[in-house]
């Protein structure tokens, strides 16, 4: 099937959705997903960062859609033309849909231990507006943990429901889902209780925002001056297979995570004695290091890219060309 | 006197059991239809009849019938959408007090025509009483043998639950009432699939206001065509009003379509004016979801025609000038209602029932009802409106359900109409929250077309 997304053609599958097309193009024109999880069967609709307009809805019915549509859940249809980023009212659209998930959000993400590796951030940083309209109390909770490793804490949530799909689809039975409606509504245990499950460590890396975090990294150090390095060691839990991202600072490894891709999505689901227990290097078999994205702030510190300022000369000609090289650089 | 099709015999006493019921030829329809008709032939009859959704959105629900897609070896359902909660509405209680057995003689036909045999009437939480009403009505029916195995013979069998709901508003949109139905949280689905494709537990169902199935009843007695010739234009038969708000009658009214709007707020036979002798300033024609018109848009439309209660006439003008026909819960108010106020109660009730599962409107619905609580409260700012307007833009449209349209409108044309109101707000801070603001210039005659 045959689909247009900004001017750029692809050939897809049929039953591929808009995002997945855009995907498999890349680049600029993929739309930031914040609850559509592709490792997660019926995630995605909610968060509606995804928007776009479909300019034509098929070659046999080429009538635009009416509304603006969720990308992650609307299939391609041959000759489908969407527009993504060239579309004024799809960009309006997402800003309006930042500004309502960053409202209620806390924004203390100085204190946070997702800053740097939080998809809302990156969000935020490119769709956000420097300054809130918003001039009221945001909601609160309480932190609560939710089994002896992971903590939760709902006043950072956005509701992508992700964790909720990973508990039902992950785990082996449902150990939490949402109590209350609106804006209201929190992800809860029912009365609180442990979450007791051997993938139950994956809701921290399916979280977009640190709402869930893991305890045994809280606060140890900012995700910025860590290093990521593949590993694998062999699990013996049927359906782990033990490929991991290490967090190095200096020679201890201070976390243990699944590996991410480029779309902040796990490669494969990890299990708990993988992420909570094995912290030694000598439990693990170092591949290298892991590749992060060079837009992300985690590859902070570990790339030079900029050379320093040329020794200053007295020559105008090799001044001038000095410039240049300086521009030509600092523009990567 | 208009023609009552539904609420002929209301005042019959005992209409409620099935004997008197029956007596006034009740379940003739289903007589009719199963033995001397074709379940298509139903499905046409409804089509010619050009009968348009009740429960607010106005699809012809003839054109709903023949989309219910039909696999072999597959279940199909009929839900009836017995959820009533929008505020201002309260046609569907009333219709299932009164006269319980018209809904079961409507829900068995259309579950004829459809191929349903099992059908659910899901009634709201809160209406206990009526959904006893219903399960005695639903008994009454089976002992008479029109429900049940083989009915009237015909070999057609059809089991009527009835299913209460928890009381959230968002279990009236039709696949948050499915997903409620299944024993799931209330959340509404994404679409496609629709539920004509994929409904409950999976399988192809239609899901119809109260209303709607009981107008039914009537298409299959007179005949579409007969249905047809009733009302104006496509908007065909007769139509429940709830009115309520400062009338003098409020109540449920059984219209024609295309009666004028001064007709039925004034005439006595109808809600028969504003009580305590005071002058309309606003009206919400359909429902608190519809927009809200100051009283001169809302008797004349923006080409000084007199406004008509139908589809069509109530929302000539689009957005900018006209309003809808909703669910028919009709809310009057004189000069002495804040618009402010309502604004705000309004919001307040789309923030308590948004279900929270897309962004726009769980955070959306909540930020205008704080801005508008501080306006009617005296701490509002004049960048509040456009603030509002804002908003509710970024709501609009882009969520799952249309939860977010109907929180939007009601703010947005609210200043749309009313801004000199929300402005006094702000600059009389102290005394908007001792009086009111009066009339004003709200039910002056047009002059000229506004400019949008």
């Amino acid at each position: 099937m045959k689909v247009t997304i900004d001017g750029i053609s692809i050939d897809v599958e049929p039953g591929t959705s808009i995002l997945n097309a855009a995907r498999q193009i890349g680049g600029d024109i993929v739309p930031p997903a914040m609850c559509y999880y592709s490792k997660l069967a019926g995630s995605g609709g909610k968060c509606r960062t995804c928007l776009v307009k479909v300019s034509k809805g098929s070659e046999k019915d080429p009538r635009p859609m009416p509304k603006l549509v969720a990308s992650c859940r609307t299939t391609v249809m041959d000759g489908m033309e969407v527009q993504n980023i060239t579309s004024p009212e799809v960009i309006e659209a997402r800003k309006g849909v930042v500004e309502m998930l960053l409202i209620n959000h806390p924004l203390d993400c100085p204190i946070c231990d997702q800053a740097g590796e939080c998809d809302l951030q990156n969000l935020g940083f490119e769709h956000g507006s420097a300054k809130t309209r918003y001039e009221f109390d945001r909601r609160t909770f309480e932190r609560i943990d939710i089994g002896d490793k992971i903590q939760l804490h709902m006043t950072r949530c956005i509701l992508c429901y992700r964790c909720v799909f990973t508990a039902d689809q992950i785990t082996d039975h449902r150990i939490h889902g949402i109590l209350n409606r609106g804006d209201h509504s929190e992800i809860s245990t029912y009365i609180q209780a442990a979450v007791d499950n051997d993938f139950s460590g994956n809701v921290i890396d399916v979280c977009p925002v640190g709402a869930l975090t893991d305890k045994t990294f809280r606060f140890k150090n900012r995700v910025w001056f860590t290093k990521p390095v593949e590993a694998h060691r062999d699990c013996d839990h049927e359906k782990c297979n033990g490929k991991v991202t290490l967090w190095y600072k200096g020679e201890d490894v201070l976390r243990v995570t699944a590996r991410k891709d480029v779309y902040g999505e796990v490669e494969e689901f990890i299990c708990n004695t993988c992420r909570f227990d094995k912290k030694k290097t000598s439990d693990w078999v170092i591949e290298g290091p892991r590749k992060i994205a060079n837009w992300s702030v985690q590859s902070a510190n570990h790339y030079q890219t900029l050379h320093p300022l040329p020794v200053l000369k007295t020559n105008p000609a090799l001044i001038e060309a000095n410039k240049e090289q300086f521009e030509r650089e600092t523009r990567l | 006197m208009g023609r009552k099709l539904l609420l002929e015999h209301i005042n019959v006493p005992g209409i409620n059991t099935f004997e008197v019921y029956r007596k006034k030829g009740g379940y003739a329809a289903v007589e009719k239809a199963l033995t001397t008709l074709s379940p298509d032939a139903i499905v046409e009859e409804v089509k010619k009849s050009g009968l348009r959704g009740r429960g607010g959105a106005g699809f012809p629900t003839g054109m709903k019938w023949s989309f219910l897609a039909k696999p072999e070896g597959v279940a199909r359902y009929l839900v009836c959408n017995a959820d009533e909660s929008e505020p201002g509405t309260f046609k569907d209680r009333y219709l299932m007090t009164h006269i319980p057995h018209l809904l079961i003689e409507g829900m068995i036909v259309s579950s004829f025509a459809l191929g349903a045999h099992a059908s659910y009437i899901y009634v709201r939480g809160e209406m206990m009483p009526q959904i006893r009403i219903l399960e005695r009505a639903i008994a009454e029916a089976k002992n008479a043998g029109f429900l049940g195995k083989n009915i009237l013979g015909t070999g057609y069998d059809l089991e009527l639950y009835v299913q209460p709901g928890g009381g959230a508003y968002i279990c009236g949109e039709e696949t948050a009432l499915l997903e409620s139905l299944e024993g799931k949280r209330g959340n509404p689905r994404i679409k496609p699939p629709f539920p004509a494709i994929a409904g409950l537990y999976g399988c192809p169902t239609v899901v119809n206001n109260v209303e709607s199935i009981a107008a039914v009843v009537p298409i299959i007695n007179d005949g579409g065509e007969e249905y047809a010739k009733i009302g104006l234009g496509r908007s065909t038969g007769t139509k429940l009003i709830s009115a309520g708000g400062n009338l003098k009658n409020p109540g449920v009214y059984e219209i024609e379509l295309g009666l004028s709007c001064e007709e039925f707020l004034y005439s006595d036979e109808y809600c028969g004016g504003i009580a305590n002798g005071k002058r309309l300033k606003a009206v919400v024609a359909g429902g608190s979801s519809v927009p809200i018109l100051p009283a001169n848009l809302f008797l004349k439309t923006i080409n000084n025609e007199p406004r008509l209660m139908s589809y069509e006439s109530l929302s000539d003008g689009g957005f900018a000038t006209g309003t809808m026909l909703g669910s028919g819960g009709f809310i009057a108010f004189d000069e002495d209602q804040c618009i402010v106020r309502n604004t705000w109660n309004f919001a307040r009730f789309y923030h308590h029932e948004s279900c929270g599962q897309c962004s726009p409107c769980r955070e959306g619905t909540g930020w205008m009802e704080k801005v508008l609580h501080r306006l009617e409260n005296g701490h509002g700012k004049m960048s509040d409106m456009d603030l509002l307007v804002d908003v509710s833009k970024k709501i609009e449209g882009n969520t799952i359900c249309p939860l977010g349209d109907a929180a939007a409108w009601p703010v947005a044309s609210a200043i749309r109409h009313f801004r000199d109101e929300f402005e006094w707000h702000v600059t009389n801070a102290s005394e908007a929250v001792t009086r009111n603001y009066g009339l004003a210039h709200y039910a002056d005659p047009l002059t000229k077309a506004e400019a949008v």
